[in-house]
C-alpha cells in the first residue's frame, strides 16, 4: 500500500453560475460606490444586516455600509485572520466575536476595501436591530473611532414568540421622532414618504423571487445549496440592494436559471461544478465558516451533502413566512421587518422553524454549526437540536467552527464529524439489517 | 475460511481486527501508528492474522477441553518462540541497516570500529534474546522499537566505554535506522515461520509434543486453513490516507458504536478517549448511533495529554495509573483545560507536592472533561461502556466511576480488557455485514 501525495497545486478556479457571477459584480459596484462616496458628496451610513433600513437610507441619499458584511468579504478573501490577530494587538480578546475583531482590525491598518479602496468613514452610525447585543458594543467602539453620531432604533425581542400592535407602534413612534429627524439632519435631504413607498414596492417585488428560489429546494434533486449557494443569494436582497430595481433583476435571472435547472433536472452548482448524485438533504442552523469556506462547502457537496433550508439565510429577514416589505403601510412594514428576522426570534419560534424545514422540505436531519465567538447564535443551540431531533425523529449532528477567525477552524475535526454524520444517516435510513 | 478485517488507524496505535462469519473475533492485532499509516495497517493486520492462527491452532489443540491440559502448555511454548523468531528476523534486518548507514559520510572516519562494535552489540543482544522470550519473563511493551531500542542503548554503553568509542555516533546509526526497519512490514511466509518456530521448540524440548495427540500434526492441519480476506473496512484519523474506497471506510464514531453494541448489547452510552479525541456517543438497541459530541479544537484531556504528562514527569505512560492509584487525597485542579493543569503541575510539584496526588487530580481533570462531553451527548443511559486506550487506565477509570456515580447514580459501567479494539471490532462487523447485506 503506498501512498501517494500529489503536488501540492493551486485549487482550481472556483465554478460559478452566471447568478454568483451578477452577484460578484453587484458586490463590487457597490464597494466602488462605496469608496467614491464622498467624492461625491453622498453620506454614508454604517449599519447592520438583520433589520437594516436600506430603502429607508436611500431616502436620504445615503450609502448603506455594513461592517458585518466587510467581515465575511474579508474572510472569504482570507484577510481576517490578520485584521482579528491586528485587532488582538490592540486589546480585544480572543473570544470575543470574529466579526467585530476582523473590522477594528481593518480599520487599524487603514480599512481598505475589499476592492482595495480605503472605505469611508461613516457619516452615522444606525443602530437598528439588537438581537445580538454584540452589535450595541460594536457601534460603541466605532462610535469612538469616528466620533460620529449613533441613531438607536429599538426592536423589541420576540419573547413571547409573537408580534403585538404595541411593539409596531412602538417602533414606529421611533422612526417618527428620533431616527427620520437624526437621518434628515445628518444628510441635509428632507424626508418624503412616497419616496419610501417606491422602494418598499421594488423591495417585495424581488423578495417574491428571492423566497421562489429558497423554495425551490423542496424540489428533489434540489436545484440550489439553500447554506452554500444561500450565501450568494442572500447578498442583494440583505444588503445594500433591497428597494432597487438591480435586485429586481437579480431575483429575476436568478430564478430563471434555478428554473432550468429544475427542468434538467440538475443539482446545484458547487465550486467543482455541478454536483453529483443528491444523497442527503440536510437543514443547518447557524453562519457558515467563512475562512474555509469552499474547503467547508466541499466537505458536504463531495459526500452528496445538498442544505436544502438553513436558518443563517433569514438573518436578513424571514420572508418565506409571508412578510413582505408593504409600500401601503411604509413604517409599521418596516418595524415588522425587524421584528421578523431570526435572530429577534426566541428559542421555541427557532425550534418551529427548524422543524417545519425538516418536515416541508423532506430533510435527513439537522446539522448545527456552533460559532465559537458568538454566543449569540449560539446560546441554546444544543437545547434546540434535541427538541428538533425529538419532534422529527431525524438524526442531528453538531460541528463548532467560527465565522472569520481561520485560527478556530478544524478542518480533520469538521470533516470527522460530518462523514459520521452522513454515515449515521445512512445507518439510521438502513436500519439494522443493511446497516453496513 | 472467510475472514472480515476491520481496521482503526489511531493517532498513537493501530488495531486490526479479523472476524469469522459467525461474528467470532478469531485475531486481534496492534502496532504503534508511526509516522506511517500504511505500514501501520499492514502490521497491525500481519499482527491479527498471526493471532487468527494461534486461534485455529487452539481450536484444533482443544485448549481449554478436559483432556487436553497439555495442548495449552505447547502452544504457549510456540508463541514463545514464535515471537523469538520474528524478534531475531527484525534483530538481522536492524544490523543490515546499521551497517548501511555506515557507508555514509559522517560515520567515514571512524566506520572500522564502529563496525565492530555494532557486530559485538548485535551479538550480545541475539545471545539474550531467547530470554527475553523465556516461560515467565515479562516485556514493558511487545513492540519491536521498544525492546530491541532499550536493549542496543545498554548494550552499547557498555560496548562504547570498553572499545573507548563515542557513544554518540553508536546511538546514531541506531535512530538511522530503527525507523525505516520500522516502517518495513515483516516479510517471509508466516507458515514457514510457524513451522521453524514448531522445530526450534521441539529441538530444544522433545518432551514438548507430549501429550494428547500429534500437536505438530494438528498445528500442521490448521496451516492449512486459508484465512481469505473478504472484506475489509479501515476507521481512525489515519483510514483517508490510505487506498481505501469510500466504501471501506467507516467514520471511528459508528465504529466504537457498533463495537461497544457487540462487546455489551445493552449499552446505550459510550465514551472513547482516544489518543485525539473524546467522544460521547449514544447508541440505540441495534448498535446505531443515535447522537454524538466531541471535543472541539482543542484537544486537551485525551490520551496524548497523559503522554504529555508522562514525558513532563520523567516517566513511562504506563506507570501514571498505578502511581495515581496510591492516592489518598487527589490534588484539585480546576482547570478545564488539562494543559493549564500542566503548569499545575508544576507549580504544585514545586510546592512539594506529592507526585501521586497530583496525578490523581490530573486523571480527574481529564475525566471532568470527559463527562462535559458525555452530557452534551445526551447524558449517560445504562448501561455505560468505555472503550478506548485510556480505559485501561485504573486512576482515570476510578475516577470516571466516581464521576458517572455522582452525575447519574448506579448505572452498569463496562469495560472490557480489549476495549482498545472496540473500534476495530466495530469495522469488522461493518465488514461482515458488507458482504452479508
Amino acid at each position: 500500500m503506498t501512498v501517494i501525495v500529489g503536488p501540492k497545486t493551486k485549487p482550481p478556479e472556483a465554478i460559478k453560475d452566471a447568478s454568483m457571477a451578477r452577484q460578484k459584480q453587484m458586490v463590487n459596484a457597490h464597494y466602488d460606490r462605496l469608496a467614491s462616496a464622498k467624492e461625491r458628496g453622498e453620506k454614508v451610513a454604517a449599519t447592520f444586516v438583520p433589520g437594516n433600513l436600506n430603502e429607508l437610507l436611500m431616502c436620504f441619499d445615503m450609502v448603506n455600509n455594513l461592517p458585518e458584511v466587510n467581515a465575511i468579504q474579508n474572510g472569504l478573501r482570507r484577510q481576517s485572520g490578520g485584521y482579528v490577530m491586528e485587532a488582538e494587538k490592540l486589546g480585544h480578546s480572543e473570544d470575543v466575536c470574529t466579526y467585530v475583531k476582523s473590522d477594528i482590525g481593518m480599520m487599524a491598518k487603514g480599512n481598505i476595501g475589499p476592492n482595495g479602496k480605503p472605505l469611508p468613514d461613516p457619516d452615522v452610525l444606525l443602530l437598528s436591530y439588537t438581537g445580538c447585543f454584540t452589535f450595541m458594543k460594536w457601534f460603541e467602539l466605532l462610535r469612538r473611532q469616528y466620533k460620529c453620531e449613533t441613531i438607536m432604533f429599538q426592536t423589541p425581542y420576540l419573547a413571547d414568540g409573537r408580534i403585538t400592535k404595541d411593539m409596531i407602534s412602538y417602533m414606529v413612534k421611533q422612526l417618527r421622532q428620533d431616527v427620520i429627524p437624526k437621518l434628515e439632519r445628518i444628510s441635509g435631504v428632507k424626508f418624503d414618504i412616497d419616496r419610501l413607498r417606491e422602494y418598499l414596492r421594488k423591495s417585495a417585488k424581488a423578495e417574491d423571487d428571492h423566497v421562489w428560489v429558497l423554495q425551490s429546494a423542496k424540489h428533489k434533486p434540489s436545484p440550489i445549496d439553500a447554506y452554500f449557494g444561500g450565501i450568494y443569494y442572500i447578498g442583494p436582497i440583505f444588503g445594500a440592494f433591497r428597494g432597487t430595481d438591480d435586485a429586481i433583476e437579480y431575483y429575476k435571472f436568478l430564478r430563471a436559471e434555478v428554473e432550468g435547472r429544475i427542468a434538467q433536472g440538475k443539482g446545484p452548482v458547487t465550486p467543482d461544478g455541478d454536483m453529483g448524485q443528491e444523497r442527503y438533504r440536510l437543514v443547518v442552523e447557524g453562519p457558515p465558516n467563512y475562512t474555509n469556506f469552499r474547503q467547508f462547502w466541499k466537505m458536504f457537496y463531495d459526500e452528496g451533502a445538498v442544505v436544502v433550508a438553513s436558518s443563517y439565510t433569514k438573518v436578513g429577514g424571514t420572508y418565506d413566512y409571508g412578510f413582505r416589505h408593504d409600500p401601503d403601510r411604509p413604517l409599521e412594514s418596516l418595524a415588522e421587518y425587524c421584528l421578523n428576522v431570526y435572530t429577534n426570534r426566541n428559542l421555541p419560534m427557532r425550534v418551529d422553524m427548524l422543524e417545519n424545514y425538516i418536515n416541508e422540505y423532506q430533510a435527513d436531519g439537522l446539522l448545527i454549526n456552533s460559532i465559537k465567538s458568538c454566543n449569540s447564535f449560539s446560546a441554546g443551540q444544543l437545547l434546540m437540536m434535541r427538541e428538533v431531533e425529538k419532534r422529527t425523529g431525524k438524526p442531528a449532528a453538531f460541528i463548532e467552527t467560527d465565522l472569520v477567525d481561520p485560527r478556530y477552524f478544524s478542518a480533520a475535526n469538521v470533516k470527522n464529524r460530518l462523514e459520521s454524520y452522513f454515515q449515521m444517516i445512512e445507518q439510521k435510513r438502513a436500519g439494522f439489517r443493511g446497516a453496513a | 475460511m472467510r475472514t472480515f478485517v476491520g481496521i482503526d488507524l489511531g493517532s498513537t496505535t493501530t488495531k486490526a481486527v479479523l472476524m469469522d462469519d459467525n461474528k467470532e473475533v478469531i485475531g486481534r492485532g496492534i502496532t504503534n501508528s508511526r509516522s506511517n499509516y500504511a505500514t501501520a495497517a499492514r502490521v497491525a493486520s500481519e499482527e491479527a492474522r498471526i493471532d487468527a492462527r494461534f486461534t485455529l491452532f487452539r481450536r484444533a489443540l482443544h485448549v481449554g477441553e478436559a483432556g487436553h491440559e497439555h495442548s495449552a502448555e505447547f502452544l504457549a511454548a510456540l508463541e514463545r518462540n514464535f515471537r523469538l523468531i520474528q524478534f531475531l528476523e527484525q534483530l538481522d534486518d536492524l544490523e543490515e541497516t546499521c551497517h548501511r548507514q555506515l557507508e555514509a559520510d559522517r560515520f567515514k572516519s571512524i566506520a572500522g570500529p564502529l563496525q565492530e562494535a555494532l557486530h559485538v552489540i548485535f551479538a550480545r543482544l541475539r545471545q539474550e534474546a531467547a530470554s527475553l522470550y523465556a516461560p515467565g519473563a515479562k516485556r514493558k511493551s511487545d513492540f519491536f522499537r521498544d525492546i530491541a531500542g532499550s536493549r542496543f542503548h545498554v548494550h552499547a554503553e557498555a560496548v562504547a566505554r570498553e572499545m573507548g568509542i563515542a557513544l554518540d555516533m553508536v546511538l546514531n546509526a541506531y535512530d538511522k535506522s530503527i525507523i525505516e526497519v520500522e516502517n518495513r512490514p515483516p516479510g517471509g511466509d508466516l507458515s514457514d515461520k510457524f513451522r521453524r518456530a514448531v522445530a526450534r521448540m521441539l529441538a530444544a524440548d522433545s518432551h514438548a509434543a507430549d501429550g494428547e495427540g500429534d500437536f505438530a500434526a494438528m498445528i500442521e492441519s490448521a496451516l492449512g486453513i486459508e484465512l481469505e480476506e473478504t472484506y475489509l473496512v479501515g476507521t481512525g484519523y489515519g483510514r483517508v490516507t490510505l487506498p481505501f474506497s469510500k466504501e471501506h471506510i467507516r467514520s471511528e464514531i459508528l465504529c466504537h458504536g457498533l463495537g461497544a453494541h457487540m462487546m455489551y448489547p445493552g449499552t446505550r452510552t459510550v465514551l472513547d478517549i482516544g489518543g485525539q479525541d473524546t467522544k460521547g456517543i449514544q447508541i440505540d438497541g441495534h448498535g446505531i448511533v443515535e447522537n454524538f459530541q466531541m471535543n472541539d479544537r482543542c484537544a486537551a484531556g485525551c490520551g496524548r495529554y497523559l503522554g504529555y504528562i508522562a514525558d513532563e514527569m520523567n516517566m513511562g505512560l504506563h506507570e501514571l495509573g498505578p502511581l495515581a492509584m496510591q492516592s489518598n487525597r487527589p490534588a484539585r485542579i480546576n482547570s478545564t483545560c488539562t494543559v493549564f493543569a500542566g503548569a499545575e503541575l508544576r507549580d504544585r510539584l514545586s510546592l512539594g507536592e506529592k507526585r501521586e496526588d497530583i496525578l490523581a487530580g490530573l486523571h480527574r481533570a481529564i475525566i471532568l472533561r470527559a463527562i462535559s462531553i458525555i452530557s452534551r451527548s445526551g447524558g449517560v443511559t445504562d448501561q455505560f461502556t468505555f472503550t478506548g486506550g485510556v480505559a485501561k487506565n485504573e486512576a482515570a477509570v476510578r475516577e470516571l466511576r466516581k464521576l458517572i456515580q455522582e452525575n447519574y447514580g448506579e448505572v452498569t459501567i463496562n469495560i472490557n480488557p480489549d476495549s482498545i479494539y472496540t473500534g476495530a471490532l466495530g469495522a469488522s462487523e461493518f465488514a461482515r455485514r458488507a458482504v452479508a447485506a
